[in-house]
């Protein structure tokens, strides 16, 4: 290597760097082994995977036992193979239908069904640009909802339902869509009054805000629950399900507001000046210029509310709804299948940790397709 | 940039554009611009110094409503400035301005930026818009950057598109506040170059410098502020050779010793 070729100022050639520093060899120094405590979290983190992951997945898998009539069954059956007991997701096969639908009239279930195709239908020209027909896509999501809103609830031409017959994922499915689609607007719009110039306008917008932001969901929901029929004329029926989507939809748009409003509070006032000194009207500035801008740089902040929102739809428990964490408790009191309730968690989490992984992974798509390089 | 003045060159009609008078205006209780008096006719190349602080900036921002003076007039394009905001909107259409800090629309593309004001503003199709656009690109010589966002460009090819911006409105006064004072000096001369196009062209130009080589080059007067003041102007001739007061003195010492 002492022999350095000797180049003139300029003319040093592009070569390609050593070995080393490239390819699996590379990063496999780089991140694995660069440094002594490097190595040795290394190599502790590969026994406690190994120590890990076998036993979880003979449990989750390999014992399972995926039909059965009830708990002895499960054992009977592990045993009769030899096997220790793992999973008896024969439990879960056998309440799926509850899971899913909750109460829901069995003959009805197909409305739940169509519903649920016609949401991600709606979801898709809203989520992704750049598909064919985007533009008929966004009408349909704009009808989309009614129309789901009329399959779920029923009437004209259709079995009305009574929405305390919702139930599992498609009750966490109702609140969290609805919660997540109708607190985004309204928190915009809260983020902006905030920031008036109208006094008036300002102070409803914190004094909202603040008080939202100063009590417990759950003490909103059991307000939606009892307190409202104090308030409202004797007589006034005021759906419980539409109590909770209000309250939750209200109490997600709070925090929202606060973090778009951390959003435009990062972005410079020349650009403002700019939409200004060129002649654009205040709302042509705040949809072309400023909003674009500040709900980009509040992404991660949004979808971090959203997550939160739908995983505390689990709070409905309380107020008598079953979502799907309420029906695995109610499952639990069946005699036959008593003491699985790690099937019912697990299920239940995984359930869970799909939807709002989704949700992460969107909001970093979204993150790497805005980046415009500043 | 030639060195020699062809100021005298450049033909300045009767017309008056920007009349203030007795103009001031406060931050608070701060009294930043006090009894400002200026007139500008159409064709004008007017260059503002003075020490950071002096007001100029604020100046010329108040000239577009950027800034809210409290007392005193401002009439652009035969249109008082007031809180009719149809007025201002209306003297907005009619000035264009640019920044030290270019603010640039980082999420939109170069193109996008210069045809924005024209699509929302004056109804332009967008077809046309883009067009237009494009021609104003090329005349700051970057039509290649077109599809390119700002965070892609260099400082001054920036600043070319925040010109090339303004001028798609098709502004009659163009402003500009330290447009070269956050640039790299090698970007410096491709900014200069565009203005002084400008100017050879007839633009009125109110323009907050301290690049004393344009305003010798451009100018046809040269305004020195001081303490929210209007404390000397004059042809650019006189104003570097034959400075009347001792604070333009002081200050011209100062900027020309480096």
């Amino acid at each position: 290597m002492s022999t350095e070729q000797s180049y003139a100022p300029g003319e040093h050639p592009d070569m390609a760097p050593p070995s080393t520093e490239v390819g699996i060899i590379g990063w496999v120094r780089h991140n694995l082994f660069s440094s002594t405590t490097n190595i040795v979290i290394t190599v502790l983190t590969i026994y406690f995977l190994y120590v890990i992951i076998p036993p979880m997945l003979n449990w989750l898998f390999l014992d399972a036992v995926f039909v059965a009539d009830s708990r002895d069954d499960c054992r009977a059956i592990a045993k009769a193979a030899g096997e220790e007991l793992g999973a008896c997701w024969a439990f879960i096969g056998k309440r799926f239908e509850i899971f899913v639908y909750g109460f829901y009239p069995v003959e009805e279930r197909w409305r739940v069904d169509i519903a649920f195709i016609m949401m991600l239908a709606a979801l898709i020209p809203v989520l992704f640009d750049h598909i064919p027909y985007r533009k008929q896509g966004l009408w349909f999501s704009l009808i989309a909802p009614f129309v789901i809103g009329w399959l779920l609830i029923g009437g004209m031409g259709l079995n009305p339902v009574s929405t305390d017959k919702f139930g599992g994922f498609m009750l966490t499915l109702t609140i969290g869509v609805t919660g997540i689609v109708g607190s985004l607007p309204i928190g915009i719009a809260l983020a902006l009054g905030r920031q008036s110039h109208m006094p008036a306008l300002r102070m409803v917008c914190v004094a909202f805000i603040e008080f939202i932001r100063g009590v417990p969901l759950i003490t909103l929901l059991f307000v939606a629950s009892t307190m409202l029929n104090y308030f409202l004329p004797p007589g006034t029926t005021f759906d419980l399900l539409l109590r909770v989507l209000i309250m939750v939809t209200l109490f997600s748009s709070a925090y929202i507001a606060e973090v778009i409003r951390g959003g435009l509070q990062a972005l410079p006032k020349g650009q403002i000046e700019a939409a200004d000194s060129m002649g654009l009207k205040y709302w042509q500035s705040m949809r072309l210029i400023i909003l674009p801008q500040a709900l980009k740089i509040s992404i991660p902040g949004i979808v971090n509310t959203f997550i939160g929102l739908y995983k505390d739809t689990t709070l409905v428990i309380i107020i008598g709804l079953f979502d799907p964490l309420g029906m695995g408790r109610a499952s639990l009191a069946d005699t036959k299948w008593q003491g699985l309730s790690t099937e019912i968690y697990v299920f239940v989490a995984i359930f869970f940790f799909v939807s709002c992984f989704s949700m992460a992974r969107y909001s970093l798509y979204l993150e790497k397709k805005l980046y415009t390089g500043h | 940039m030639s060195s020699q003045p062809e100021a005298a060159q450049l033909e300045i009609s009767d017309e008056v554009v920007i009349k203030i008078r007795e103009m001031h205006k406060w931050y608070g209780s701060f009294h930043v611009l006090k009894n400002v008096n200026l007139e500008v006719n159409r064709g004008e190349r007017i260059v503002i110094c003075g020490p950071s602080g002096s007001g100029k900036s604020t100046l010329i921002r108040c000239i577009n409503r950027l800034e809210e003076h409290q007392q005193g007039d401002i009439i652009v394009e035969n249109v008082e400035l007031t809180n009719d905001l149809k007025n201002i909107d209306a003297i907005r259409r009619e000035v264009g301005m640019c920044f030290q800090h270019f603010n640039l629309f980082p999420h939109l593309t170069v193109l996008e930026n210069c045809a924005l004001a024209p699509i929302w503003v004056k109804q332009v199709p967008r077809k046309e818009a883009e067009e237009t656009a494009m021609k104003y690109l090329t005349r700051v010589k970057i039509p290649e950057q077109a599809d390119k966002f700002p965070g892609q460009l260099s400082g001054g090819q920036q600043q070319r598109v925040a010109i090339a911006r303004s001028l798609c409105m098709n502004p009659k006064i163009m402003l500009f506040d330290e447009p070269t004072s956050a640039l790299d000096p090698e970007m410096i001369k491709e900014v200069l170059d565009v203005m002084v196009e400008l100017a050879r062209e007839g633009m009125t130009m109110l323009c907050v410098t301290h690049e004393m080589g344009f305003a010798k080059t451009v100018a046809n007067r040269v305004i020195f502020m001081d303490e929210g003041q209007i404390i000397e102007e004059n042809n650019p001739h006189e104003f570097f050779d034959n400075p009347q007061h001792e604070r333009t003195k002081l200050f011209l010492s100062q900027i020309l010793a480096h």
